[in-house]
């Protein structure tokens, strides 16, 4: 069995919960066996995650439940986990399944990956994964030799995919222990696509001068329904706030689109946003070392090409 | 106050990174390497501050061989109170993760600081397993972290946002950017450093149930497609017909 624990923020499910649901699908296909969906706490439409296909979609719920706490989820998906006689937990890899995956392998003496980004390979009786390793810098291929794997799934790797219909929703009766984690307050962006899940983003550098400059960043993002991202110089000057800073000492993605304007793409810059499927350099030096991770360049002063680039794109969602 | 914080060594970011032995093994020729950032910048840095603020005292705690003293040394150089390696050459998170666990559950720390995740492995997982392991919580991705007696007001980073939050001793917490400023040790941690306690412990036996066995670099992009400045509507054609991505 492949138990998915698809994670719900205030109820709903964001698009992590149903990669995670497509990928263990896929997975029990492949180990010819079948997958289930846990949710946790109260959950909308629950049933829906029988779509992407979950075959039975469990809930628990409790009053422990309705903040983050790792050893109170942790304990919740490891009586799940042995409940259905998973062989295979598929988390996805965002803070909550971060905080999550180590534990898990620790309670369930399981062999873990975090981030995976691929199907596993069973060629040879094996179970291997793919992940990225050195910050992006390369992938490699983990071999779990334990009985129970637990894995993380990286943020937009797969297409969630429809295959199946609606399933009803049981209630799994396991034991919900007290939090020992107060949370005081949750306060998140409203309306912004957060960095990790975004599939376009728009980030800029030092090139931009100051940070009263950045309207003809934000006008650009929102045209193109992006996420905005920034440079470490910028945060650290704090131009722009540090949820922004992406790298390898900041947020790493993975966007379909990324857009860098006036960021020269240094190693550890490049590090956090080389596994974007698509990058546009923005920048006013033919030199800049950027333009050799890009698929697409534009060599000119960023002041007049994000404006005139911002026009094309309205043009383009008019038409 | 007792603290214990794990630190591991990583390739200095700007390492070129190759593999050798077939693309099984990470080919550390040539390479430098630091302490890992999220370790030595913020956790560290935060636990000597609590330190100095509270009293107490800050262990270091590394799981690798000897070819990683020099890393430790530095962490002494910029305050902790004294180290233990353990001897080992770890291929998996859970093996780190008990070793640190092993020694630990002995000792009654107040809190266990780690980092992030390391910047070679990605894994974001030790800190959590040797939260698992001692049955402690475990506060992930924390950005500010100030004690109060025996409780913890913890700020965190979240998808789009940020968590506060409060919890008692003893507990286990990784560290993000925010939580401190970077220290550059100074001569005379340097010359301390050197006469700081020092322990080198062998390790419990236990399976690697997850390991890499082989590596890939990826695909070199191809050369890129420049685009006239004066001309975005071609951009913007390239990246919805060729690309796809708008
Ligand atoms: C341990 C370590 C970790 C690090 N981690 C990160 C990280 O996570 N993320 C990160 O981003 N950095 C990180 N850095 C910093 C990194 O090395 C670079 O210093 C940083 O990325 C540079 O930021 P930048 O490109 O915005 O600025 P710069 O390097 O100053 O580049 C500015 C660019 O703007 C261009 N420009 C200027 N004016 C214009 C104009 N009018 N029109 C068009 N283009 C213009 C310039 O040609 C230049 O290429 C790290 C460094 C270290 C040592
Ligand atoms: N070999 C090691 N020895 C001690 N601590 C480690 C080791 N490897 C990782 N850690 C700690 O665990 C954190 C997360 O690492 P990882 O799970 O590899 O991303 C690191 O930031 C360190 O604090």
């Amino acid at each position: 069995m492949v138990l998915v624990f698809a994670e719900a923020i205030k109820g709903q499910f964001k698009k992590a919960a149903f990669e995670a649901v497509t990928y263990g699908y896929k997975t029990a296909q492949a180990l010819g066996s079948q997958c289930v969906a846990l949710t946790l706490g109260t959950v909308e439409n629950a049933g829906a995650l029988g779509k992407y296909g979950a075959s039975k979609v469990y809930n628990v719920s409790g009053d422990s439940l309705a903040n983050f706490d790792s050893q109170v989820y942790t304990s919740v998906i490891a009586q799940a986990a042995e409940q259905v006689g998973a062989k295979v937990v598929v988390l996805a890899h965002t803070s909550t399944g971060k905080s999550i995956l180590g534990r898990l392998a620790a309670r369930l003496n399981a062999g873990s990956v975090a981030g995976v980004k691929s199907l596993p390979d069973l060629s040879g009786g094996s179970f291997k994964v793919a992940k990225g390793v050195f910050s992006g810098k390369a992938t490699a291929e983990y071999e779990i030799s334990s009985e129970i794997k637990v894995l993380s799934l990286a943020g937009n790797e797969i297409r969630p995919e429809e295959s199946g219909s609606e399933v009803s929703v049981e209630t799994l009766n396991v034991n919900v222990p007290a939090a020992k984690v107060k949370v005081l307050e949750v306060k998140r962006q409203e309306g912004i696509v957060p960095l990790p899940e975004a599939e376009v983003v728009v980030s800029a550098g030092r090139g931009m001068k100051g940070p009263e400059n950045w309207g003809i960043v934000e006008e650009l993002a929102n045209v193109m329904n992006a996420t905005t991202a920034c440079s470490r110089p910028v945060a650290d000057a704090d131009w722009r706030p540090h949820h922004e800073h992406v790298g390898q000492t900041g947020v790493a993605i993975r966007p379909n689109l990324y857009v860098a304007i006036g960021i020269s793409g240094a190693i550890q810059h490049l590090a956090g946003v080389n596994q974007s499927k698509t990058i546009v350099v923005i920048n006013k030096d033919p030199e800049a070392p950027f333009f050799k991770a890009a698929d697409y360049g534009v060599v000119g002063d960023l002041f007049e090409v994000v404006p005139k680039l911002t026009e094309a794109m309205k043009k383009f969602k008019a038409s | 106050m007792k603290i214990l914080v794990c630190v591991s060594k990583t390739p200095d970011t700007t390492a070129k990174i190759s593999f050798t032995n077939d693309s099984t093994e990470f080919n550390a020729s040539g390479v430098t390497f630091i302490m890992n950032p999220y370790d030595e910048w913020y956790a560290l840095v935060r636990a000597v501050e609590l330190v100095e603020k509270n009293g107490g005292t800050v262990t270091i705690i590394n799981v690798g061989d000897a070819s990683n003293d020099q890393t430790i040394r530095k962490g002494l150089a910029i305050g902790a109170s004294d180290a233990v390696r353990i001897n080992a050459n770890p291929k998996s998170s859970l093996y780190i993760a008990k070793q640190i666990a092993e020694f630990a559950k002995a000792e009654n720390y107040d809190i266990v600081f780690c980092g992030k995740e390391s910047i070679d492995y990605n894994g974001s997982e030790v800190g959590a397993m040797v939260a698992e392991f001692l049955d402690l919580p475990f506060i992930s991705f924390a950005s500010k972290l100030d004690m109060n007696g025996n409780t913890a007001s913890i700020e965190r980073d979240i998808e789009g946002g940020v968590e506060m939050l409060e919890v008692q001793t003893p507990f286990v917490v990784s560290a993000a950017k925010g939580m401190a400023e970077q220290r550059i040790p100074n001569m005379m941690g340097i010359m301390k450093a050197k006469s700081k306690p020092f322990k080198v412990v062998e390790p419990v036996d236990f399976p690697d149930l997850s390991t890499p066995v082989k590596y890939h670099l990826p695909e070199e992009k191809g050369s890129v497609k420049l685009v006239d400045p004066d001309n975005m509507d071609e951009l913007v054609r390239l990246l919805h017909e060729e690309a796809k991505v708008i």
